[in-house]
């Protein structure tokens, strides 16, 4: 809670994530890890970034919006343009995909995060078709049938880009700008006639999600060998919006986790095809029935070390992170 | 009536949504320091004119004035930076928040340190926060919310919702504070101790007040001047004394006598 603690657990964090990166990199170079498993930790990864953007945008400032995948899209596309055809550097590419994702949020978030509910989902679902479709009808980005993009991920970089995610987010949720955020979803009335800017933080949110998601597209094109429009469907977005719901609307820690188990569970029923969707449909469906408000509910990983804690202590607040 | 400009003056205003004419040629000045009533039928537009003054609601007609600065067609956030602030009829309280982040969102709009300085966590993003949790745990103080600190603001009695969500809309530093109908579902303790509390307040942060309120023995109790409003237009103005015997103001409450 004060700034002594947080920043005590903000390097507790950063010396376990230190740790579990040179475990993970001495078994990925000394080829312990086979082929398939450092992809699903890659998977892993990217999926985490979209996860924790997407929940961004919903979890926290209560913004329904189902068109991540187009921001995805950009991402791809444009780091695949600036490494493939313009023979840039990898990195350049990550950057340049997720500010032109951020462009792209900015144009599409000022005039659609005017509507609300139903109306907000379907503007954004919307945005993601055109996305695909864009794509789909440029030669240059070798239309439907795609474009191959060289194998360029590595450890140290998806690893840097995942943790700036979550730094960036909990450092921005944990602030009066992430407060005024918060209270946009809780109440958007009232916190309009506290002097919240409310459109600037919607759009806002909306951003630095789609950075994200811009940044995460960039890593999944130059993990995949090759993009193709059919990649970022909304049945995309859709994939990302279950890890948010599943997780619990308003945890970071949650999405991770449902980020991890489920890529872990559709990489591994990849080997029953047939029975694939199936498993992975009642796996949601049995999750939802149990714990309708997803995995961690609205709380996050943190609340739970700190019970334990404290557990003779009175109501701890299970909403806050100490991350950072 | 006292010299100088009004803190609030109100000329003609009015909202029609098509072709209902919700509001219509409201006048109503208020001097700094003032608190003053607006009661009325139910549907009478009390809560309509609310909304136009905070800017949920663009006049159609007329003007509002704060201190002689112009606030039709401002954004709401833009009117609360001005010094307009509120409560609402049904409360409004960010509910899934703590007590004290509800009164850090309202200290929002005076914070300096920018969403960089947040996320990279300097120096300047420590300081803000600082002096934003010390602020507003000074300020819950004032309404006896400080043992409730960290309770998210759902879990709390109704009375004291109420009080948080005054709380919240002085902690905005408002001129003018809007009170919509704060007695509501109030037991006679609860509203006793309310009028107490408005009557603190007032005093300690010099505040002007326009409260609207179904319970006449509260608006009479405190407010030194009533503004009556009926079918959208203002019917009578006057000190408790004058509005109680109003004759156009007995028929308005069908014709039973307020008292």
């Amino acid at each position: 809670m004060n700034v002594l603690k947080q920043a005590k657990g903000f390097w507790f964090t950063i010396v376990l994530a230190a740790i579990f990166f040179v475990v993970m990199q001495f078994l990925i170079n000394g080829e312990f890890l086979n082929p398939f498993y450092v992809n699903t930790l890659y998977t892993i990864g990217i999926n985490i970034i979209l996860a924790v953007s997407l929940h961004l945008v919903i979890g926290i400032t209560g913004q329904f919006s189902i068109g991540h995948a187009g921001f995805l899209a950009v991402g791809a596309y444009v780091s695949a343009i600036i490494t493939m055809k313009l023979g840039l550097p990898f990195p350049v590419a990550l950057l340049a995909g997720g500010v032109v994702a951020a462009i792209a949020g900015i144009i599409i978030g000022i005039p659609t995060l005017r509507l609300r509910g139903d109306y907000l989902a379907i503007a954004t679902l919307g945005f993601g078709e055109i996305m695909r479709i864009l794509f789909l009808n440029i030669e240059y980005v070798g239309g439907a049938s795609g474009m191959t993009v060289s194998h360029l991920i590595t450890w140290p970089w998806l690893f840097g880009c995942v943790l700036a995610t979550i730094i960036v987010i909990v450092n921005f949720t944990n602030s009066t700008h992430g407060r005024a955020c918060i209270s946009i979803r809780e109440n958007e009335i009232a916190a309009d006639a506290m002097g919240i800017n409310t459109t600037y933080y919607k759009v806002m949110a909306f951003v630095i999600g789609a950075f994200f998601a811009g940044v995460a597209g960039g890593l999944h094109a130059h993990n995949f060998y090759i993009i193709q429009p059919t990649n970022f469907s909304f049945l995309k977005s859709f994939d990302i919006l279950i890890l948010v719901v599943l997780g619990g609307l308003g945890s970071m820690s949650g999405s991770v986790i449902a980020a991890v188990l489920l890529t872990i569970i559709t990489a591994f029923l990849a080997n029953y095809p047939e029975l694939r969707m199936v498993i992975y449909s009642l796996v949601l469906i049995v999750v939802m029935l149990f714990r309708p408000q997803g995995l961690m509910g609205t709380k996050e990983i943190t609340a739970f070390l700190k019970m334990s804690k404290a557990a003779k202590g009175g109501a701890q607040d299970g909403s806050r992170h100490t991350v950072a | 009536m006292a010299a100088g400009t009004p803190l609030l003056k109100v000329e003609n205003a009015g909202i029609r949504f098509g072709g209902l004419k919700a509001v219509s040629g409201v006048n109503l000045e208020l001097r700094q320091g003032e608190l003053a009533g607006l009661i009325g039928p139910n549907g009478a537009g009390k809560t309509t004119f609310f909304n136009l003054l905070t800017g949920v609601y663009v006049p159609t007609e007329g003007s509002i004035s704060l201190v002689g600065e112009k606030l039709n067609g401002l954004a709401p956030y833009k009117i609360t930076k001005k010094g307009i602030s509120r409560t609402f009829q049904n409360i409004r309280l960010f509910s899934d928040m703590t007590v004290l982040d509800n009164v850090k969102v309202a200290y929002h709009s005076l914070a300096r340190h920018s969403i960089l300085s947040s996320i990279f966590r300097l120096p300047s993003h420590f300081k803000g926060e600082m002096e934003m949790e010390e602020k507003a745990i000074e300020f819950l103080k004032i309404f006896k919310l400080d043992h409730v600190l960290h309770e998210k603001a759902k879990n709390l009695p109704y009375g004291q919702q109420r009080r948080l969500e005054i709380a919240r809309a002085l902690a905005a530093k408002p001129k003018l504070l809007l009170l919509d109908e704060p007695a509501a579902g109030m037991n006679p303790q609860e509203t006793e101790d309310l009028m107490n509390l408005i009557a603190l307040i007032r005093e300690k942060f010099e505040l002007t007040i326009l409260l609207i309120e179904h319970d006449m023995n509260l608006v009479m109790g405190v407010c030194e001047r009533i503004y009556v409003l009926d079918h959208g237009q203002l019917i009578a103005e006057g000190t408790p004394e004058q509005i109680r015997n109003n004759p156009k103001v007995i028929e308005a409450y069908l014709g039973e006598e307020v008292s």
